[in-house]
């Protein structure tokens, strides 16, 4: 029962991972950006949410409503008023300067924040359970996470695939200039797809700093997780991704079992293999 | 044939030539620290030596082989933790240890390199970061070598090295400056063979440079492998300076690879030059802006944005093309031989 519990818990914690991922995975798929600063921006949505439950006195999941609004309004004018500028035919300045980004806003969370290790409180729902058998229970809150995981996913699914914008993402994938040329302002797409990316991350890092501590520096370590997951499940596609992230979960939880204190690099192991197996992961959609 | 006869090919121009003596002189100013400067200056060479290394390394796999790599602490982290190995474990002399350090990060780089090759651009980038966390987290399990905590290297291998405080120092000086020099010179060198044609035809189009005949994916396995070396180099020296190795430390992001990369961004990527002014601009920030913690970090950040986006070619690119100076020329130029413009 020990193992069942382990790949349960796994698969719940994959459902996270898919949402650090699916931002990820979005602004790649649409404009081929990776974005280095993606891990310290749920962070930074954690701090954000922190700071206003401090300040209100709300319950983490109510001040989602303030947050996730926010990281949108914040992806759209990073996107338009930075990043924009480095896209390109050269991967280079996307890449750099997000970099710089990423060290910027983690020193700046640094600065504010200072190094604490600091926790959104989740009340009752910290420690709420289901009993499913005898010896088997799953918490209600790493639940409510997986549930969101899917219900963003499918949200963005039928984003892509049944709405005008949709298509207008799709078209500016596939041929950016053609796509200026039928009208599409890529400017403004791609602020867009940034913005959504950026409501889910908001999404994500509330529910990190719910589950587990935080500190300004644990950035970088999320967006390796996102992007193993978004390579597991392979480039572009959105099931794929939580297919990946699920993966990774159950490697960390179950490897962590079996070798104590090695749970990272148990996920990281996973992934190599993997990527030398199957190199465009369990389910390619995109071509980079 | 009578007509190529009037044309000749040369790399070298008259800045070239002039710029050649300006690096002697730093070269030699940087040399004879010893004479001049007391134990903390021959410390700050020793580390402006290493950096600049660093800093070619990343620039030739960036710059030139077009492999963005966010994972060169791995190599430093390697080369670090063979200098322990081989010199604590198997007794060899601390100084042999050092090029046997560059062996062994060879070897790990070569599945390294065949695991990461399957990703391309940016997520390349991060694979490697994805191996650079691998070696970290399993460093720190092998508690041999003291696990997360680190070990210290004994005193009778520090005294193997030579007597007294100030000869190991002048050892360790002596290695970093020629260090530095010979990672400059290799870019050099490799640039100016058949190989740094290959390189740079890969970095402008894979495609184009395939179909000409070069084998993309030996010539970069080669050059990756060859700065994992030399890195791995570079990261015995560090720890022989510091005596004390750390998982978290050897295997730094921050300290060897994005200081690195804002070495270079700041500098010039894919020019020789750009790291030497990369290198210098980031002891003359650092001397004037470390006391201030973290704002440090994110003003370093914020410049390498800034110069991104406005001036990519970096400070060296804007003064090269308004002067046009190139101290290491690797271009090719056309002249012809009666002296007229081509």
């Amino acid at each position: 029962m020990d193992w069942v519990n382990a790949v349960i818990q796994g698969v719940l914690v994959g459902g996270l991972y898919a949402l650090f991922a699916t931002g990820l995975s979005l602004i790649f798929g649409v404009m081929r950006l990776v974005n280095i600063a993606h891990g310290d921006l749920i962070v930074l949505s954690s701090f954000l949410c922190l700071a206003i439950v401090s300040g209100l006195g709300l319950h983490p999941l109510i001040v989602l409503a303030i947050v996730v609004p926010l990281m949108f309004a914040i992806g759209y004018a990073l996107q338009r008023g930075l990043l924009n500028f480095t896209l390109g035919p050269d991967i280079l300045p996307p890449l750099l300067v997000t970099f710089g980004l990423s060290i910027v806003i983690q020193n700046a969370l640094l600065e504010i924040f200072s190094a604490d290790s600091q926790k959104l409180p989740a009340g009752a729902l910290q420690t709420a359970s289901l009993q499913i058998v005898e010896g088997l229970a799953v918490g209600v809150f790493p639940l409510i996470v997986f549930a969101c995981a899917i219900a963003v996913i499918a949200g963005l699914q039928f984003l892509f695939y049944r709405t005008a914008l949709g298509s207008a993402f799709r078209a500016t994938s596939d041929d950016a200039d053609t796509a200026r040329l039928m009208g599409i302002d890529n400017r403004h797409i791609f602020a867009l797809a940034m913005a959504i990316s950026l409501a889910v991350v908001a999404l994500a890092g509330v529910f990190l700093g719910m589950r587990t501590s935080f500190d300004p520096s644990i950035g970088p370590g999320r967006l390796i997780y996102a992007f193993e997951a978004v390579i597991i499940g392979g480039l572009g596609s959105l099931w794929g991704t939580l297919a990946g992230g699920i993966i990774l979960g159950v490697s960390q939880i179950v490897g962590g079992k079996l070798f104590p204190g090695a749970d990272q690099l148990a996920g990281h192991v996973v992934f190599l293999i993997l990527l030398v197996v199957r190199p465009r992961g369990l389910f390619p959609r995109a071509v980079d | 044939m009578a007509e190529t006869a009037q044309y000749r090919v040369a790399t070298a121009t008259r800045t070239s030539r002039a710029g050649l003596f300006v690096l002697l002189a730093g070269v030699v100013f940087l040399a004879t620290t010893p004479l001049w400067g007391g134990r903390a200056e021959m410390r700050l060479v020793v580390e402006f030596c290493y950096f600049l290394a660093l800093a070619q390394m990343w620039n030739l796999l960036a710059g030139y082989a077009g492999l963005v790599s966010v994972g060169q602490q791995a190599f430093v982290g390697l080369g670090g933790y063979a200098l322990f190995v081989f010199s604590i474990w198997l007794g060899v002399h601390p100084l042999l240890a050092l090029p046997l350090a560059a062996v062994a990060a060879a070897l790990f780089a070569i599945p390294t390199a065949l695991i990461v090759f399957r990703l391309r651009g940016a997520y390349f980038a991060i694979g490697t970061w994805v191996t650079a966390e691998v070696y970290r987290l399993s460093f720190a399990q092998v508690s041999d070598l003291g696990g997360g905590s680190g070990m210290s290297l004994p005193i009778g291998v520090i005294k193997a090295v030579a007597g007294s405080r100030s000869e190991r120092e002048l050892v360790v000086f002596a290695i970093g400056v020629a260090v530095a020099v010979a990672s400059t010179g290799i870019v050099y060198w490799l640039l100016r063979s058949r190989y740094g044609l290959g390189l740079t035809a890969i970095r402008d189009s894979e495609a184009a440079s395939e179909s000409l005949g070069v084998n993309n994916f030996r010539t970069k396995l080669y050059v990756y492998v060859l700065a994992a070396s030399i890195t791995g180099f570079i990261g015995a020296l560090i720890y022989l300076q510091k005596f004390r190795i750390a998982p978290d430390a050897a295997f730094s992001l921050i300290d060897w690879t994005a200081y690195v990369i804002f070495i270079v961004v700041i500098g010039g990527i894919g020019r020789i030059e750009g790291p030497i002014v990369g290198t210098i601009v980031f002891f003359i920030l650092r001397e004037f802006l470390a006391d201030l913690g973290s704002w440090y970090l994110m003003i370093l950040g914020l410049v390498a944005v800034v110069v991104m986006l406005r001036a990519p070619q970096g400070i060296w690119g804007l003064l090269a093309a308004r002067f046009d100076l190139h101290f290491f020329p690797v271009q090719r130029r056309l002249y012809r031989r009666d002296g007229s413009p081509p």
